[in-house]
């Protein structure tokens, strides 16, 4: 037997809409015998993977939990929606965790080095340096890819490592605090320099969900509404076709890293002076990556990454929550993402191609002879 | 001294120079497999794994190069009977890599590792200076020399390494004169997944004989960026392979010896480097150009 | 081998075949259905030995189906095929090699990073050397007349010269049956010429081929019999030298063939030039493209000025700089009515007034998996602005889905969906609605290349009637394209592109294909090429 794709004369829309729910279906059976295979109850494991976070919904007591939600998702969601314009133009910035470990650096330099400077134009400074932070980084390597034709997905990841690197340096050397019994991590922001609580009486979400949203709705217009939304997808599929549309590929290189840049740097300074509330040796669980995967099962669209972020960050919180109740190590939760996005891949076939299993070449001659 | 560095900088070059190889040979056949990270990931683990429960480090390479042949068909079949994007894919193959290779290397954590012994070349391995370096060294180093060798006579010397660079060169016309396209790249698929495998076992266990998360630290990348700096081209790839091998042995040298210079700046050198080296090797487009497979990472559905 | 054979032109064919034992090819109720579409319904074909068989049908008939399914390429649906009296299930082109068929294909199945000798070695399905067959290669092309170094990198070739290959590569399998699709479509008349010298001495040699073209001329002056396919289906047999070219159209088409009216231009030398190129170069942008050298060319309003040349001669390079696509140095080297526009982008040169259609459908000329509308946005978000485009750049869906709503009834469209995909339309419906985009802006200037390249009759009449209406109501109008029959049938002048350098236009009243041809072959004008002694 063998596969075969048919190629449909339309995209399919029904298989547009459904083939994320079908790729997440298709993790709960592969993760279900996963967990089986660990010799957990598939049930119970998932159970504390995707439905004991959301108890919230209807328990006030856990009303917390959604807050954690929020929380996590704030970044995915901000990188997610940078990544899908960049994808969208068919330039692959893979070093979103290192735009959001420079943002964080970069958005930290006041509080830090300044901690005297206390007032509220603080946060706005912070949250726009971050930005620029992230941006500049990225910029390198859009500059390197339109410039020399550096292939951006090796430069852009290499990047990552120098980040963390860089990171590294600062919080055991010059940014170290110095009232911190030698502890690798800055001095603690101040007051001025915290990204506040949205609802601060119920839990800990601050307004990095706030920007998520609203940068989702944002791109969301651009990317449907406007010319250069065009122009990004126009590149994105076809670039021959944009140039002869008179589009710049290698303006548009510039415009998705930064974009998407600017948002990894607001998602890291937004997780450090909302989240965290200093600087460490590690700021993030790998959102930038796992950014990647809801982009993807965000169909690349941003209000479908709104609820994709939602998904993921809630595979974390799982991680968590089932780490305390079953004992299933949190390292799980990344093969679990892992399995997301190659379903969902996988499963984007069905948009463009009907699949047929063929049976075996004899079989197939008979029934041609049949027909004669 | 000398010698003694020059033996490390072998070290690190081998599990470089094997991954490479492999990925060599995938993205000659057209397809571009950015899972090496993943796969190489997975040959450590398991390597490590495997060893550990048997007390064979031959078994524990086997095994990697099996779990990484195995590993390279999801990306297969996902890139090549399904026709999924390949950037996308190698890069979900790497981000499931490292999330396995966590989860199922977590009991390995701190645990002593078994390291692979070196093969002494009786007489030749007691010559001065050169004996130690060419002919005491452990034997997967031989086997990567010889996979050099192996896949540039390959290619440039068998009718099949003729085929499969036409499948690379242009797809639709190696289709129409009836070669088997998607089977030759499956095979190619899996060799590099096999190599990339054997890459990550030396890892664990000849280089740093143990497990830490992650262990790779981005070796599958700058593999895959030695093969753009040798256009495509085997001995070329032993060349920067052992460039990189002494990037990196270098600045632990010099950390060792404390010049003053921050570590972490110092290890992030090999990152630099490949940057470096990327943009100077695709400045010259012209030869990227000619260098580059024709068919690289394009979808290919064949039509029956 | 054949009798009573009874054709009504223009409608319903009957034909009656009396087989003998000889035959080579006996092809039986062959089906290929692709989706919904049968590209080829239930065809009947047979080849006798050392016959030359035409297989004659527009763009879209089957012709190229047909074919595959013979060399193995494409797995018929139902039907059977007879090769040598005995039933033969073609699985793949190595058994069809095994069997003896050998093709030549259109678009030729070649490898630009290999050696000739390494193509030819892939098809060879033996271990032999290389070496062995370059010399093999080497001897058989010198004795055809087909000279080639075996050693030569094919991205360095020219089409004739890959074709050669090609051809060689499949005497080298000795092959009773030859296929070859389209073989003239990208030679000069001259080399046409030396390619029907071979074939006619490869018959004599007692083989048979199978000769798809859809050039009548050639046909009737080659071929013994003719198998006539229209819409998937056989229309009928015929000796082609007992058909007119008309009759063989009527065949072809089904009906009447709308013939382009042309009337003549008058007053030309008056008009102003609205297309100025002078002294237009460019070095090759990648290794595989031809310099352009010192171009000169000017269109007056009004006329129609072809550009013939053999693909792969700087068309495609002409295009990108005229265009806009790539920038010139020099501002001057391109002026659109009046001004300087080299230094220009595409949407300046448009917003001029020029419009452009490039070779490429898809993926050039249109975004595949975009809509039609989306499609008309592509080319006229410049020029458009003020209607397409609302407050900050957002895009008026409804007043570009009407736009394109006219266009697609103005240049009658035909098409599955209310607004379909590109790619989900027929290369005709697509290249009608892509001149239309461009039309409906009655551009001053417009540079088309390869107008009616894989365009059925009726669209292509339609294309270039409506490329004619567009000059003589005042725009100059340059064509690119490797038809000369299409050159012919609507050019005012015929200039010739050749190793990146143009000709100067001769007037369509002097020009014939002899000397046109002379000039695509690379000769000066006035000067007749010495043939080429061989050994």
């Amino acid at each position: 037997m063998r596969i075969e794709l048919v190629k449909r004369p339309q995209h399919s829309a029904l298989f547009s809409a459904l083939s994320p729910f079908i790729a997440l279906g298709l993790t709960l059976i592969a993760g279900a015998i996963m967990f089986s295979l660990l010799g957990k109850n598939p049930l119970e494991a998932l159970y504390y993977y995707f439905v004991d976070p959301l108890t919230g919904l209807w328990d006030e007591n856990n009303r917390w939990q959604l807050h954690e939600l929020a929380v996590k998702a704030a970044p995915l969601i901000l990188i997610a929606v940078g990544l899908s314009v960049c994808f969208l133009s068919n330039n692959w910035n893979i070093g979103a965790e290192g735009q959001f470990t420079i943002g964080a650096i970069v958005g930290s330099i006041l509080p830090v080095m300044y901690p005297d400077l206390q007032s509220w134009i603080v946060l706005p400074l912070m949250l726009l340096m971050g930005m620029i932070g992230g941006a500049a980084y990225a910029s390198v390597p859009a500059y390197l890819k339109a410039r020399f034709n550096t292939n951006e997905i090796l430069t852009s990841l290499m990047l990552v490592y120098v980040a963390q690197l860089f990171l590294d340096w600062l919080v055991r050397g010059p940014w170290r605090n110095p009232g911190g019994m030698n502890f690798p991590e800055t001095r603690n922001f101040h007051e001025y320099a915290i990204l506040p609580e949205v609802w601060s009486s119920s839990g800990r979400a601050h307004w990095g969900f706030v920007f998520a949203l609203v940068a989702a709705v944002a791109a969301w217009f651009m990317l449907s509404r406007t010319l250069r939304g065009f122009e990004v997808k126009v590149l994105g599929q076809s670039p021959r076709a944009g140039r002869f549309a008179g589009f710049s590929a290698s303006k548009m290189v510039f415009f998705a890293f930064i974009v998407s840049g600017a948002l990894a740097g607001l998602a890291g300074i937004s997780e450090v002076s909302g989240a965290i509330g200093q600087l460490r040796p590690t700021i993030s669980p790998g959102y930038g990556f796992a950014a990647i995967i809801v982009a993807f099962l965000g169909r690349l669209n941003p209000l479908g990454i709104v609820a994709a972020g939602l998904i993921l960050a809630l595979s974390y919180l799982g991680g968590e929550a089932a780490q305390i109740s079953i004992g299933v190590s949190d390292k799980v939760v990344r093969a679990f993402q892992g399995m997301i996005l190659f379903f969902v891949l996988a499963c984007d076939t069905l948009i463009h191609y009907r699949v047929r299993f063929v049976g075996a070449p004899a079989a197939k001659a008979a029934e041609v002879s049949q027909n004669v | 001294m000398f010698e003694s560095i020059l033996i490390t900088i072998a070290t690190a070059a081998t599990p470089l120079l094997i991954a490479s190889i492999g990925e060599l040979v995938v993205e000659r056949s057209g397809v571009l497999n950015l899972g090496v990270e993943g796969m190489m990931v997975m040959g450590a683990v398991t390597g490590f794994g495997v060893t550990l429960a048997t007390g064979s480090p031959w078994l524990g390479i086997f095994a990697a190069i099996a779990v990484g042949a195995l590993f390279s068909l999801l990306f297969g079949f996902l890139t090549l009977t399904l026709v999924t994007n390949q950037v996308a894919t190698g890069l979900a193959l790497t981000l499931l890599g490292l999330g396995l290779s966590g989860m199922l290397g977590e009991g390995f954590v701190g645990q002593p590792g078994i390291k692979l012994g070196n093969l002494y070349i009786p007489y030749l391995s007691d010559l001065p200076v050169i004996g130690r370096l060419i002919f005491g060294q452990d034997p997967v180093f031989y086997l990567s020399v010889l996979l050099t060798v192996a896949v540039a006579w390959f290619l440039f010397r068998t009718r099949a390494g003729l085929t499969l660079r036409s499948v690379g060169d242009n797809h639709g016309s190696a289709h129409a004169l009836g070669i088997n396209v998607i089977g030759i790249r499956y095979l190619a698929v899996m060799f590099g997944g096999a190599c990339a495998g054997l890459a990550g076992a030396y890892l664990s266990l000849v280089y740093t004989p143990q497990w830490i998360e992650n262990m790779t630290a981005g070796r599958g990348w700058i593999a895959l960026a030695l093969v753009v700096f040798a256009s495509w081209r085997p001995w070329r790839v032993l060349a920067g392979a052992y460039l990189f091998g002494a990037v990196s042995i270098g600045q632990l040298h010099a950390q060792a010896l404390g010049i003053g210079v921050p570590s972490q700046l110092l290890s992030s050198l090999p990152y630099l480097a490949t940057i470096v080296v990327l943009v100077l090797i695709s400045r010259n487009r012209r030869l990227t150009m000619v260098n580059t497979p024709a068919s690289l990472g394009r979808p290919f559905v064949p039509d029956r | 081998m054949l009798s009573g054979t009874k054709i009504k032109m223009g409608g319903v064919v009957t034909a009656t075949l009396e087989t003998e034992g000889g035959n080579l090819l006996e092809v039986r109720g062959l089906t290929k259905i692709f989706g919904t579409l049968k590209a080829c319904d239930n065809v009947d074909l047979t080849v006798g030995r050392g016959e030359i068989h035409a297989l004659l049908g527009e763009n879209g008939a089957g012709k190229s189906t047909l074919v595959k399914m013979l060399f193995g390429s494409l797995e018929p649906n139902a039907g059977e095929i007879r090769w040598n009296g005995q039933v033969e299930r073609i699985s793949s082109p190595g058994a069809a090699r095994k069997l003896g068929i050998g093709m030549v294909f259109q678009h030729f199945s070649l490898f630009d990073a290999l050696t000739a000798a390494e193509n030819i070695a892939l098809s060879l399905d033996d271990d032999t050397p290389i070496a062995t067959i370059a010399a093999k290669a080497k001897a058989l092309s010198y004795s055809y007349g087909l000279p080639l170094d075996p050693y030569s990198l094919v991205g360095d070739l020219s089409v004739g010269e890959r074709q050669r290959i090609e051809i060689i590569r499949c005497l080298l399998q000795t092959p009773q049956l030859i296929i070859l699709d389209e073989p003239t479509s990208v030679l000069t008349p001259q080399e046409a010429d030396r390619l029907f010298e071979t074939l006619e001495r490869l018959r004599a040699e007692g083989k048979s081929i199978l000769y798809i073209s859809h050039r009548l001329e050639e046909v009737k002056r080659m071929c013994d019999r003719a198998t006539v396919l229209r819409h998937g289906k056989v229309v009928g047999h015929c000796d082609p030298r007992k058909e007119t070219a008309s009759s063989l159209a009527r065949m072809m088409v089904g009906n009447e063939v709308q013939a382009v009216v042309r009337d003549p231009v008058q007053g030309m030398d008056k008009a102003a030039a609205l297309l100025e190129v002078r002294n237009l170069s460019r070095t090759p942008a990648t290794p595989f493209s031809i310099p352009l050298r010192n171009i000169n060319l000017s269109a007056r309003a009004g006329e129609v000025i072809g550009i013939a040349g053999v693909a792969g001669n700087g068309q495609g390079e002409f295009f990108e700089a005229v265009s806009g696509e790539v920038l010139q140095h020099d501002a001057a080297s391109v002026r659109i009515r009046g001004k300087d526009a080299g230094r220009l982008t595409i949407s300046g040169r448009r917003l001029l007034g020029a419009a452009f259609v490039p070779e490429e459908r898809l993926g050039h000329g249109a975004a595949p998996r975009m809509r039609l509308s989306e499609n008309l946005l592509l080319s006229r978000h410049a020029t458009d602005r003020k209607a397409f485009l609302g407050t900050g750049g957002t895009v008026q869906t409804r007043a570009i889905a009407s736009a394109a709503q006219r266009i697609i009834e103005i240049m009658d469209v035909r098409k599955s969906a209310p607004d379909p995909e590109a790619a989900a339309l027929s290369g005709g419906n697509l290249q009608k609605f892509i001149i239309g985009r461009e039309l409906d802006r009655r551009p001053a200037v417009m540079v088309v290349n390869q107008p009616t390249w894989g365009v059925d009759a009726g669209a292509a009449a339609r294309i270039r009637q409506a490329l004619i209406e567009l000059a003589r109501s005042g725009s100059a109008v340059v064509i690119i394209s490797q038809d000369l029959d299409e050159l012919f049938e609507i050019s005012d002048s015929i200039a010739v592109m050749h190793n990146g350098e143009l000709s100067k236009p001769l007037p369509i009243a002097e020009a014939t294909f002899e000397k046109v041809g002379l000039l695509m072959g690379g000769a000066e004008p006035g000067h007749v090429e010495p043939v080429t002694e061989l050994a």
